[in-house]
């Protein structure tokens, strides 16, 4: 490329100085959560930000107790199909809104907004009501379901508005120059919309992991009960002392399947063939 | 040069959806396919959002026209506009909202400013891409509660490293401090959710414009002010759309660092406290129900500020 060509010693160290401080900023006040779960509980309040002496009595404690390590499994298959679902779900939603005419588009768009900005607090109890009566309550789909349907409406937004942008001209230049609708489609457009797809997939991820209200009042054994709801069942090393280590440890493992996850995804985020594609 | 660019990509669809309609006149059976289309399309988000969201929308209207105090569960009425007119008299209403739309304005202002140039960082920078993308996300995807407590300790004179910085200072004892201390754990925690979706925005930006302006002799400034904002504007609003909605019902964070003393309570804890700790459901739901007005005006204001940038406008005119 022919910026990397011009690219001068000013601008390396420019950008290098914007990834430090974006690394340092993120950095502190996580490596404080790290030392908190390192510390023995009576070094719990030291001020000192790393631990006098280090322990992994935190981590063990709650590796070794079904009380953190189910809902941490039922975390990663409720959220993994609960996004999978929203993002299938909003990507044929959102190409309808980009891309067709049809009548009731606007409630559409706007009840979808009315869905996701009505405050959860009020909707907790008839939820749970509903859920006893179909034997939901406390299981996968219980959950799944929700998260599902407070997750569509910001992947019906982010999608909706990147579908717009996408030059669809290309499609119909692919078909021009040959290419079958299959592969207009799996080429040409798949590409440039991988992006989008993935931003989505990344945020009602996100959002399914670390919601805690559905979560801890839809749920009421390990069978449902997902790995933030779990937070709240720790109990400290005596019942007067709050588990602050054990809720950093937990905090620092919940956190790792999330850096797995984004580490894998973000590498799609580039610009498709928009560089240069489209020519007026 | 750029607008006229991003019209014709935003308006082309509508005009020619795919060559063989294009002779057809207006609802022609192509255009009565597409319709169709678009229903099969929306139809699974429509229903999932319908069967989880609408009873309970329906039932927390419902409640909050009512007296219904669960101390007090034979004494249950219609009661009409009552609960609204009880909480919009309270002085813990404006106080609530006040502290609100404090937190709401300065920390959606801080995000979006720093949350562009963490995408611009996470988009162009020479090295380590991978590496600050996935670092930069990370405070987002920390559980809110711990996140919180980790600054609540940190706060904590005697115990905390950064209260030790500041001379043991006590900051979450008063208002402003508490407050300060509220955002930053805010922007800290949500500024990753601005910069993931402006970098898609970015991701979106034809790099042959760029190009073009920069051998036009358009100055860094220039291309980001008239090229990659007006093109970002979609992604923008749909940014400053679900974080400012989940701004203003900020819950966790208060929760954990004040309990809302101080006068920290926002809207949301004011709702909670009524519905689950005093019990009172009618009162409880018309807060709730006022939040979402509140909610709802402010992405109208953003919808209507951004025109044709929003989601579904360019086919409905």
């Amino acid at each position: 490329m022919a910026a990397a060509a011009t690219t001068t010693t000013r601008q390396k160290v420019g950008w290098g100085a914007g990834n430090t401080a974006a690394i340092v900023i993120v950095a502190i006040p996580l490596l404080w959560i790290v030392s908190l779960s390192f510390k023995t509980p009576a070094a719990i309040t030291d001020p000192s930000f790393w631990p006098a002496q280090w322990t992994w009595g935190n981590y063990s404690g709650i590796l070794t107790t079904a009380t953190f390590v189910r809902p941490l499994l039922n975390s990663i298959g409720i959220g993994l199909i609960a996004t999978f679902i929203a993002v299938a779900f909003a990507s044929m939603a959102a190409y309808a809104v980009a891309r067709l005419a049809f009548p009731g588009k606007r409630l559409l768009v706007a009840g979808a907004l009315l869905v996701s900005i009505f405050p959860q607090i009020s909707l907790v109890t008839p939820l749970y009501n509903i859920e006893r009566v179909l034997k939901l309550f406390n299981t996968w789909p219980g959950l799944i379901l929700p998260y599902v349907a407070f997750g569509l409406p910001m992947a019906v937004y982010i999608l909706a508005a990147f579908f717009q942008q996408i030059p669809w001209q290309l499609e119909k230049a692919a078909k021009v120059d040959g290419a079958t609708p299959w592969q207009a489609f799996t080429k040409v457009i798949a590409p440039l919309a991988a992006p989008g797809m993935v931003t989505s997939a990344i945020l009602v991820f996100m959002f399914c992991w670390n919601e805690f209200l559905f979560a801890i009042s839809l749920t009421s054994t390990l069978g449902a009960r997902t790995a933030p709801a779990a937070l709240a069942f720790f109990s400290g090393s005596s019942q007067f002392t709050t588990p602050t280590g054990p809720i950093a440890a937990a905090a620092v493992v919940i956190t790792i399947p999330i850096i797995i996850f984004v580490s894998v995804f973000q590498r799609r985020i580039v610009s498709g063939l928009t560089s240069g594609a489209v020519k007026g | 040069m750029s607008t006229s660019t991003e019209a014709a990509a935003v308006a082309a669809p509508s005009e020619a959806p795919t060559s063989h309609r294009h002779k057809k006149p207006p609802l022609s059976e192509g255009a009565r396919a597409d319709r169709k289309l678009a229903f099969l399309l929306c139809a699974p988000a429509v229903i999932v959002m319908i069967a989880v969201a609408a009873y309970p929308i329906g039932y927390a209207v419902y409640l909050s026209l009512q007296k219904y105090n669960l101390a007090f569960p034979n004494a249950v009425k219609f009661v009409g506009l009552d609960n609204y007119g009880a909480v919009l008299t309270s002085a813990y209403w404006w106080q609530a909202l006040k502290v609100t739309v404090i937190i709401t304005v300065f920390s959606v202002l801080f995000e979006l400013v720093i949350g562009m140039a963490l995408a611009e960082l996470m988009f162009r920078t020479l090295f380590g891409r991978g590496l600050i993308r996935t670092i930069a996300l990370i405070p987002y995807g920390i559980v809110t509660v711990a996140a919180a407590y980790g600054w609540l300790y940190a706060w904590t004179p005697n115990e905390g490293y950064l209260s030790a910085l500041f001379n043991n200072s006590a900051p979450l004892t008063s208002t402003v401090p508490s407050l300060a201390i509220i955002i930053l754990a805010e922007v800290w925690k949500t500024t990753p959710f601005m910069a993931l979706l402006l970098l898609s925005g970015l991701a979106q930006v034809p790099g042959d414009l760029e190009k073009a302006a920069r051998v036009d002799g358009a100055t860094v400034w220039q291309r980001f002010t008239r090229i990659t904002l007006p093109l970002m504007k979609p992604a923008i609003l749909v940014a400053l759309l679900f974080r400012s909605a989940d701004a203003f019902r900020i819950f966790d964070n208060i929760y954990v660092l004040t309990d809302g003393g101080n006068n920290t309570y926002s809207v949301s804890i004011l709702g909670y406290d009524n519905l689950f700790n005093a019990l009172n459901l009618g009162i409880g739901s018309a807060i709730s129900i006022l939040i979402f007005i509140c909610v709802a005006i402010m992405a109208a204001v953003f919808i209507w500020g951004f025109g044709a940038a929003a989601p579904g406008a360019n086919l409905t005119r």
